[in-house]
């Protein structure tokens, strides 16, 4: 009965597969997600992982099985799938850019009682900007505003896709503070690039290699093999050689 | 000089009604990659509608005129709502099937329409000030020109306004923009297919009741002889973009108007030749995507 003692994941892929103009990118993926904490969806350039994660919201057709909190989604159309918990941050951004900011914000806002005020707490700078066309925004500003429209509900799980491609440093940290803040209620699963970040917030660890998962595991554990990381995301991430570097960055 | 002022206001009148197609088409494109090739239908179905509610009540006042644009905007909302919720739903994403069945309707429609109302012309009564003139600059315009421009007008600030202010506009212009992520906001964006269709066939069966008075009469064919120059102002104007159709429907149809006078009747080729321009040198068109 020790399985009892495990708390059920927040989120249970089973042998998903998705294909994309007849190319298969998806190819019998299957891992959970914990119901807390945030975990890593790592892999090279071009693996899947965005594919993944589109995958799960049925952004692209895909066969498998996806278990949201118990309840199986694979069969819904992307907005109930949304609607029944997923916060969606996407890979470069995606906000509207003839919106305005708080359009932008608007249009998000899934719950009846949206949580504004936390958001306006989280990006001070967006409040200031809600009369300006997102499109006019920087990217990291952008970054804020889907983020922001992500936290604005109540979700199950948040689905983040490489949250700090192309930021300054200092708006990673910003980006990584919000995350960290954010995993305190909501468990997210993270796509990044940053092994600096994942390393900062990350608690598991799931691996991709040519559309399939080749390692799962705790995400230190696996950073601080630098042989295994050298094989599968083509970097060694030495942790000295990363915490000089993060301090780098900081300054 | 008056030669020039009635040809503008000639040519405003038509690029009014160009509009009132162009803008649904353009709305009906931009979200859901749709060419929607019934649009004409949707006019002509207005334009029959219209003449019907004039014919029966045997008026020409301008109540019955007012009624009858009430009657041929509902006609064409319902026909355009059924059309997207039976026939172009169903083809989801399947954008060559979509072409072909309004392709298709546009054809079934007028053999439709053939059969309920004949082929030959019916001719239209309006009140009776339409046919006066009102003198400009020494140029005796007719008074429907402006009823046409009018109701544009008021049309486009209509659609301007629900697209800025309402929360379903906000999801139209989202989804114009990029219509997955919408979904993937939680938002059902198929109810917003269903809403541009509506608005979209409420303007042109609008369209068509002013056409059946400009014009002093309705046949099957209204919509679909209409319906190639719409498309013409939608892509000068850029797909998805209101404000272009509406600049482009103007610029067409002016440009028309003088090229038939000035240039021997060569309007409908000096119009084929803008668009050729166009697509060469600003292929998204005057305000469209530049993706
Ligand atoms: N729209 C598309 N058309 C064709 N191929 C695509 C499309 N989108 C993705 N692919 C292919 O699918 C594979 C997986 O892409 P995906 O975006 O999921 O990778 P990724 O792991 O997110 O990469 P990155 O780290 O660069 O973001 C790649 O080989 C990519 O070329
Ligand atoms: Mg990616």
């Amino acid at each position: 009965m020790t399985a009892a003692a495990e708390p059920r994941p927040i989120l249970r892929i089973e042998r998903l597969n998705a294909h994309i103009a007849g190319q298969q990118v998806v190819e019998d993926v299957s891992f959970t997600v914990p119901a807390a904490g945030i975990t890593a969806l790592l892999g090279r350039n071009g693996v899947g992982k965005t594919s993944t994660i589109k995958a799960i919201i049925g952004l692209i057709d895909r066969t498998g099985a996806v278990e949201l909190d118990g309840v199986r989604i694979e069969k819904e159309s992307t907005y109930k799938i949304i609607r029944s918990g997923v916060g969606y941050v996407p890979e470069d951004r995606e906000v509207f850019s003839k919106l305005t900011v708080a359009e932008n914000l608007r249009l998000a806002e899934r719950d009846d009682a949206p949580r504004r005020q936390l958001v306006e707490e989280l990006f001070p700078d967006l409040v200031a900007r809600s009369g300006q066309m997102a499109g006019t925004l920087s990217g990291g500003q952008q970054q804020m505003v889907s983020l922001a429209r992500a936290l604005l509900n109540t979700n199950k799980i948040l689905l983040v896709d490489e949250p700090t491609k192309g930021l300054a440093p200092k708006i990673v940290a910003e980006v990584a503070e919000t995350l960290a803040e954010a995993a305190k209620t909501v468990p997210i699963l993270l796509v990044e690039q940053n092994l600096h970040v994942v390393r900062q917030l990350a608690e598991g660890a799931v691996v991709l290699s040519g559309g399939r998962v080749v390692h799962t595991g705790d995400a230190l554990e696996f950073l601080d093999d630098a042989e295994l990381t050298q094989r599968l995301l083509g970097v060694s991430a030495d942790p000295l050689a990363e915490k000089s570097a993060g301090k780098g960055a900081a300054l | 000089m008056s030669t020039v002022v009635l040809l503008l206001f000639t040519g405003l009148g038509l690029g009014a009604l160009y509009f009132l197609v162009a803008a649904g088409l353009s709305l009906i494109y931009g979200l859901m990659g749709v060419l929607n090739f019934a649009h004409g239908a949707f006019l002509t179905l207005g334009a029959f509608a219209g003449w019907e509610v004039a014919r029966r009540t045997g008026s020409d006042d301008w109540g019955i005129f007012l009624l009858s644009l009430l009657v041929g905007a509902a006609a064409g909302a319902a026909f355009a709502a059924f059309t997207e919720f039976v026939l172009i739903r169903r083809l989801y994403q399947r954008h060559i099937e979509q072409l072909l069945i309004t392709l298709g309707l546009s054809l079934a429609a007028v053999a439709l329409f053939d059969g309920i109302w004949g082929t030959d012309p019916v001719f239209i009564q309006g009140p009776a000030w339409f046919k006066d003139t009102t003198e400009i600059f020494g140029a005796r315009v007719p008074n429907d020109r402006f009823v046409c421009i009018i109701a544009a007008v008021l049309v486009l600030l209509a659609m301007v306004f629900f697209l800025k202010n309402t929360r379903y506009g906000m999801i139209i212009r989202a989804g114009v923009e990029n219509r997955s992520m919408v979904t993937a906001l939680g938002i059902d964006v198929r109810k917003a297919f269903t809403l541009v269709f509506t608005i979209g066939g409420a303007a042109a069966g609008l369209g068509g009741v002013l056409a059946s008075h400009y014009f002093g009469y309705v046949s099957p064919m209204l919509g679909g002889s209409l319906l190639i120059f719409a498309f013409i102002v939608t892509v000068i104007g850029g797909l998805g973009s209101l404000t272009g159709a509406a600049i482009a429907a103007v610029a067409v149809a002016v440009l028309q108007q003088f090229a038939n006078f000035y240039l021997g009747g060569t309007g409908d080729f000096v119009v084929v030749l803008a668009l050729a321009l166009v697509l060469l040198f600003r292929p998204s068109g005057l305000l469209g995507r530049t993706s």
